[in-house]
């Protein structure tokens, strides 16, 4: 019972630093309606720079973050402009293309730059464990929530409480009509990409402090955060965060109860019978028919 | 045709001049012939498309592939063709679902594993021996897709939009290749399972895996061709175009697409069987693989979505491509961002991929060819209407 319990714990917590990176994925879906594969990448990227930070020049991932978030964002936002802008007709489709080349360039310059061994981030407050309740959980979980909620909550006031936000919803509900209103959804889709992409920067410091990694986890990474974007419904924030609790809290227990083994299968299982039940995710709004 | 795009078709024609003789050039130089004849049968294709000499073109192509072999043995040389063709049938029969009707599947590798695993499992359990018989079996693995593929057909086609129907096929995937790795009495787990191997030996081996291959390509695009020009593809097609109105004109969408999703497992649970006993040995991660997906939307992209030609061209120009690129950078570790980069200039430059670019590049220049014999006659003609009115 405490090892089920303990396990509910590290999923909520675990939950969300892959809420911090499935974030990234529904918002440039829900405004630029673009597919983008090489989100696992990004966040590897930024997982390998906190990394890179800490390892040669001892720089603490957290004090890090303010070099590699911007530098995601730049990243991010050089991706939008060069490839992602030029795509007119059929972005479903060419993006899922464009992206995944991205991905590939990036996971061969990766993987010529740190080898694929696995590699994983250390700090003191990773190794180091707190005792809660009788469970010992390493700092870095508690920390990698508490950071999480944060900037979550940060990008709710931006999307809610700015006039960029309200432009950003605004392309989120018809592209068409922000254009006419005079919205520049080009100026919004950049802005959108590249902080999605900043923030995947923070998800990728976590994901790399809870997890060892190397070049070739992208494509693993890259399915769990579209099964949880799709089963939150695809363009909700929120959703993204509750699936994101409920896939890793079903992952952890079931590798409690059962097996490690069968644990990521949870995901799968419950992708697809959400999706069958309720095509349009959790919080998606019904597809709606065109005229 | 803009400029950029006209500059893309040259380089990428200059770029196969060059890739295609390379691959075979350490070897013998009756393969270059023979891949250049392949080549220019496969453009001349794209060339006649419009002009209805579909039949006589693929007949040309045929022999070049039947003649490929026989020319050219080295071991080298025939594997690099024996992946283009089982890509040929491949990405063919993807088409049918996600070129056609637009509903890009991610997923189809399952279809591919679930084949190499029914080879290797009825082989194990009935004691089969290699030889010529094994082909036979190969042909269970396309049952055994077409069967898997009625329960995901009716799963992934509930959802009514492309992406969740994206996201959803990679999570078939996904979720074979974790059975494959947990179900450990019937897979053998990660170690994989052994397909028993024929005893033909030296460079012969290839040859049967290389025209089985051939043949299932040839079948493949027949299917498709016979699909593409049926009552059923014209509805498929309307899909593409515009679900709610060819609902609205009366093709059951939902009949149409299950459909095509089932038939475009079975060539490819074929390929997967054809390759499990070529390769001797499968894991889970080398048939369940994701890659595989994006080789064959890559391949069907490049050639050109939803045209016959495309999937063809594709998998002739990629499957060289790729295998030379591991082969001449793979050791260095360049090859997967050479391959990257080389996809990025082809999507940005040609983003219908190379089939519709180039039919639509020579029907511009016909019509701006009658363009310009118009305005030289109008032209002739108006100075005399001056004169003519000058005079009265």
């Amino acid at each position: 019972m405490d090892l089920v319990f303990g396990s509910v714990v590290l999923g909520i917590l675990s939950g969300g630093i892959y809420a911090l990176m499935a974030v990234g994925l529904t918002l440039s879906f829900g405004v630029l309606e673009v597919i983008n594969i090489a989100q696992g990448m990004l966040v590897l990227v930024g997982a390998y720079f906190s990394f890179a930070l800490e390892h040669y020049w001892h720089i603490d991932p957290l004090v890090g973050l303010l070099v590699t978030i911007p530098a995601l964002f730049l990243i991010g936002y050089g991706i939008e402009w060069a490839f992602l802008r030029p795509l007119r007709q059929d972005r479903v489709a060419l993006s899922i293309l464009v992206t995944y080349a991205v991905a590939l360039v990036m996971e061969g310059l990766i993987g010529l730059w740190f080898g694929d061994n696995f590699v994983a981030i250390h700090a003191w407050y990773v190794d180091a464990a707190v005792d809660v309740f009788g469970l010992y959980i390493p700092y870095i979980y508690i920390l990698g929530f508490a950071l999480a909620i944060v900037l979550l909550g940060a990008v709710y006031l931006l999307l809610y409480r700015t006039k960029f936000g309200a432009a950003l919803r605004a392309t989120v509900q018809n592209r068409d009509a922000a254009v006419l209103i005079g919205i520049d959804v080009q100026r919004i889709s950049t802005l959108t990409f590249a902080i999605a992409t900043g923030l995947t920067a923070a998800g990728g410091m976590l994901f790399g402090a809870t997890n060892a990694f190397n070049a070739n986890s992208m494509l693993d990474l890259i399915s769990r955060l579209l099964m949880i974007i799709i089963l939150g419904g695809m363009g909700s924030m929120g959703g993204a965060l509750i699936a994101s609790l409920i896939m890793l809290v079903s992952v952890d227990v079931v590798s409690v109860v059962w097996t490690p083994n069968w644990s990521t299968f949870a995901f799968f299982v419950i992708t697809v019978v959400v999706m069958v039940l309720r095509p349009q995710g959790l919080f998606g709004a019904p597809p709606a028919r065109k005229v | 045709m803009k400029p950029n795009n006209m500059l893309a078709a040259g380089v990428i024609s200059l770029a196969l001049a060059i890739l295609l003789p390379l691959t075979v050039l350490g070897s013998s130089s009756a393969g270059v012939i023979a891949f250049v004849v392949l080549v220019l049968a496969a453009l001349w294709a794209v060339y006649t498309i419009e002009k209805r000499r579909a039949l006589l073109t693929s007949l040309i192509g045929v022999i070049a592939a039947i003649a490929y072999p026989l020319v050219f043995n080295s071991t080298e040389a025939t594997t690099i063709m024996f992946f283009a063709l089982l890509y040929v049938a491949i990405a063919s029969s993807w088409n049918i679902i996600g070129g056609f009707t637009g509903y890009i599947s991610l997923g189809h590798a399952a279809f591919f594993g679930l084949g190499a695993y029914t080879i290797a499992l009825v082989a194990d359990r009935l004691g089969l021996s290699g030889g010529y018989g094994l082909f036979a079996v190969a042909l269970l693995g396309g049952v055994a897709a077409g069967l898997f593929a009625i329960p995901m057909g009716y799963i992934a086609l509930r959802l009514r939009t492309i992406h969740s129907f994206v996201i959803v096929t990679i999570a078939f995937l996904f979720m074979y290749q974790l059975l494959a790795f947990n179900l450990q009495d019937a897979t053998n787990g990660s170690s994989g399972l052994a397909v028993p191997q024929p005893d033909w030996s030296g460079a012969f081996f290839n040859i049967p895996f290389y025209f089985a291959a051939l043949l299932l390509a040839v079948l493949t695009v027949g299917l498709a061709a016979w699909i593409r020009n049926s009552r059923f593809g014209l509805g498929l097609m309307a899909i593409r175009d515009d679900e709610d109105k060819a609902a609205g004109v009366g093709v059951d969408t939902w009949k149409h697409k299950f459909t095509a999703y089932v038939i475009s497992a079975v060539p490819i649970g074929i390929a997967g069987a054809i390759y499990a006993y070529f390769s001797s040995y499968i894991y889970p991660q080398t048939v369940f693989d994701p890659m595989i997906d994006l080789t064959i939307v890559l391949s069907a992209f490049l050639g050109g979505m939803g045209t016959l030609l495309g999937p063809i061209l594709g998998s002739l120009v990629l499957q060289p491509a790729q295998q030379l690129l591991t082969l001449y950078t793979g050791a260095a570790g360049w090859d997967l961002v050479l391959f990257g980069v080389l996809f990025l200039v082809v999507i940005l430059l040609m983003p219908s991929g190379i089939v519709p670019t180039v039919v639509e590049r020579m029907r511009r220049a016909r019509v701006q060819e009658a363009v310009r014999k118009a305005d030289a006659l109008s032209q002739d003609a108006v100075p005399d209407a001056a004169a003519e009115g000058g005079q009265g």
